[in-house]
């Protein structure tokens, strides 16, 4: 009751008053910020892309694997970083950037391999029998037709799955892993305001940001014979 | 050229190809013609090895399919479905030349290639070439796809309802163009359709499918005054042997050297012509040979002067490179027993009479 009290009591001047103040420190936690939601997705691409396009080739591996993806993103962050602990403590890692960035790599999973998947299912059946009988080999029809067609869903899955990163990293504070979840976290163990809404409209303002950067990309990369015009 | 040997394909409790035994002749336009389900599609992917027979074999120009690995054996045949599938991410001269690409012939070369296969369907490559696929019409769209099947080359075609989804004008018009080409490129041509009119058009021979048999292979016309069944002959249509008329080119059906007279030819002699030759009208024709009108005998009775008072306008005329279809339509068109038969530049070369078209449609019947 006294946190939200507080809240109320912040004015913005002051809130504004300390992010100038710790604009330095605002920075250097964005980064740490953009490093572990960057680095996550990366890996998750590189994971989830090759298995969306490999569950179009079985519908019972489909639905057992986009399953487990959709639970695992059931699974309350802070639980997830707990769970690792045990796991990645034989390594010394049991805290920190590592687990930080496998649970998000998880949370990425569904979103990017959901829609690989979905997109490449989508491709109009004419396009593979045609690409078929003009005699392209299955890695051809993948590279030549299938991955170019799908770019613009598989791109728009990435995307969810990095604003999906950006709130969930915020939760990585609690496993010492940084990030601009330290200010809210603060924020909330001072009862200081200031900290809590400076963290809060941080991660909001990465979040927009990242979605339109990804967004100019994901047009960028759309081929120009499916863009809308 | 190609030849299938008992090719049998079985579906689970479905045999979809039962025992067939044909063969396309090098050059030839063979169409697969029968009512849905009957084993057209799955005869022909047949020989691109995208369905592999459960029993029987394949040959073209000898040579056993399964004895090439399927993907090089489908860069050597070119491939054309109703759905099109030109690849949308690619423009018109890359979808075009995918197979040449992949064979790894030269880029210029190729492209080039694909540029005089655009004019050979009347698409400007200028416009054309740089194009998406969306930024066509539907039967444009249906041109590249058949361009693209050509562009390595290759000896033989396997098309699949490729003008199905066109409207019956484009339609016409597309096969057409694709008659020209064949006429050019004399590639061995495996087409399907469920339309007897568009079989009877192209088709070098037909072969007549029911539930997964070959029940007769034969040419057009033959299938059309011979049909060997009942179900060939209900597949055919009622109006078969008017379909056959399409088949006789004017020329092949008139009366060469045919009399004629002039202007300036006496009455008299008009009638005189006429009555030698047991005519009751003839055609006049000008200077150049070009017909120009006519004169019936029983007008020209007791009047005096020259055919050129006298004359009549030709309702009509065809061109000898027409069909009978055609000439007889014109003929009902205009309450004709007769029309004057004129070449390219309108001089006049004989004629034709509708007892002459019963006479030669039912040479076939008296024949056998
Ligand atoms: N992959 C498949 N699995 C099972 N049955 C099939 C398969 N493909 C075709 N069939 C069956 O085989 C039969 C012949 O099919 P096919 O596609 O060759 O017919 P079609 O003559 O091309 O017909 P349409 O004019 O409708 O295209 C049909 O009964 C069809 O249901
Ligand atoms: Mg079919």
């Amino acid at each position: 009751m006294r946190g939200r009290a507080l809240i109320w009591k912040a004015t913005p001047l002051e809130t504004l008053n300390f992010a100038i103040a710790n604009w330095s420190q605002i920075v250097a936690r964005g980064w740490e910020h953009i490093s572990l939601v960057g680095v996550a997705v990366s890996v998750a691409v590189l994971t989830g892309v090759p298995i969306g396009i490999l569950i179009t080739q079985s519908r019972v591996a489909a639905d057992r694997v986009l399953y487990v993806a959709a639970i695992i993103m059931t699974i309350p962050s802070i639980a997830f970083f707990g769970l690792l602990i045990p796991v990645l403590s034989p390594i010394g890692q049991g805290i920190g950037y590592l687990p930080a960035v496998i649970a998000l790599v998880f949370y990425a999973q569904l979103p990017i391999i959901r829609n690989t998947y979905t997109a490449i299912m989508n491709i109009d059946p004419a396009l593979r029998e045609a690409a078929r009988g003009m005699g392209m080999t299955a890695f051809q029809r993948l590279r030549e037709v299938e991955l170019p067609v799908a770019l613009p869903v598989i791109v728009n899955g990435v995307r969810n799955a990095v604003v999906l990163n950006i709130a969930i990293a915020t939760i990585a504070t609690y496993i010492g892993a940084g990030g601009l979840g330290v200010f809210i976290s603060r924020g909330i163990s001072q009862t200081d305001p200031r900290q809590l809404i400076t963290g809060a409209i941080a991660v909001s303002v990465l979040a927009i940001l990242a979605d339109l950067g990804l967004l100019l990309l994901q047009r960028r990369l759309t081929p120009v014979g499916l863009r809308q015009s | 050229m190609i030849r299938l040997k008992n090719l049998t394909k079985i579906f689970g409790a479905t045999t979809a190809v039962d025992n067939v035994s044909m063969e396309v002749g090098a050059g030839e336009v063979c169409v697969l013609l029968g009512p849905s389900g009957c084993g057209k599609t799955t005869t022909m992917k047949m020989v691109n090895r995208l369905i592999e027979p459960s029993g029987g074999r394949i040959f073209i120009d000898g040579k056993d399919v399964t004895e090439v690995d399927a993907v090089q054996l489908r860069r050597s045949i070119g491939y054309v479905i109703q759905q099109i599938g030109l690849f949308p991410n690619k423009t018109v001269e890359d979808n075009i030349c995918v197979v040449p690409d992949m064979l790894g012939h030269d880029r210029k070369a190729s492209r080039k290639r694909a540029a005089e296969l655009l004019e050979m369907v009347n698409l400007e490559p200028a416009a054309y070439a740089r194009r998406y696929p969306k930024e066509l019409s539907g039967g444009q769209q249906q041109r590249i796809g058949v361009i693209r099947a050509l562009a390595a080359d290759p000896p033989v075609l396997l098309m699949d309802e490729p003008f199905g989804a066109i409207d019956p004008i484009n339609r016409e018009v597309i096969q057409d163009e694709f008659m020209k080409l064949q006429a050019a490129l004399k590639k061995t041509v495996i087409f399907v359709s469920h339309d007897i009119d568009e079989a009877v058009k192209m088709a070098s021979r037909i072969a007549i499918f029911k539930a997964g048999r070959l029940v007769q292979y034969d040419t057009p016309d033959n299938i059309l005054a011979h049909p060997i069944d009942s179900f060939v002959a209900d597949f055919v249509g009622a109006d078969r042997t008017l379909k056959r008329l399409r088949l006789i080119a004017v020329r092949d059906a008139m009366a060469e050297n045919p009399p004629r007279v002039t202007a300036q030819d006496a009455v008299e002699t008009a009638i005189a012509l006429m009555e030698s030759h047991g005519h009751i009208s003839v055609v006049m024709v000008g200077p150049q040979g070009r017909a120009r009108g006519f004169v019936r005998l029983e007008a020209l009775r007791g009047k005096k002067g020259v055919v050129g008072d006298h004359f009549e306008k030709l309702p009509s005329v065809i061109d000898i490179d027409d069909n009978l279809r055609n000439a007889v339509s014109r003929m009902f068109t205009n309450d004709q027993s007769w029309l004057a038969c004129v070449d390219a530049s309108g001089v006049y070369q004989g004629y034709i009479t509708q007892r002459g078209i019963t006479h030669l449609l039912g040479a076939t019947y008296r024949d056998r």
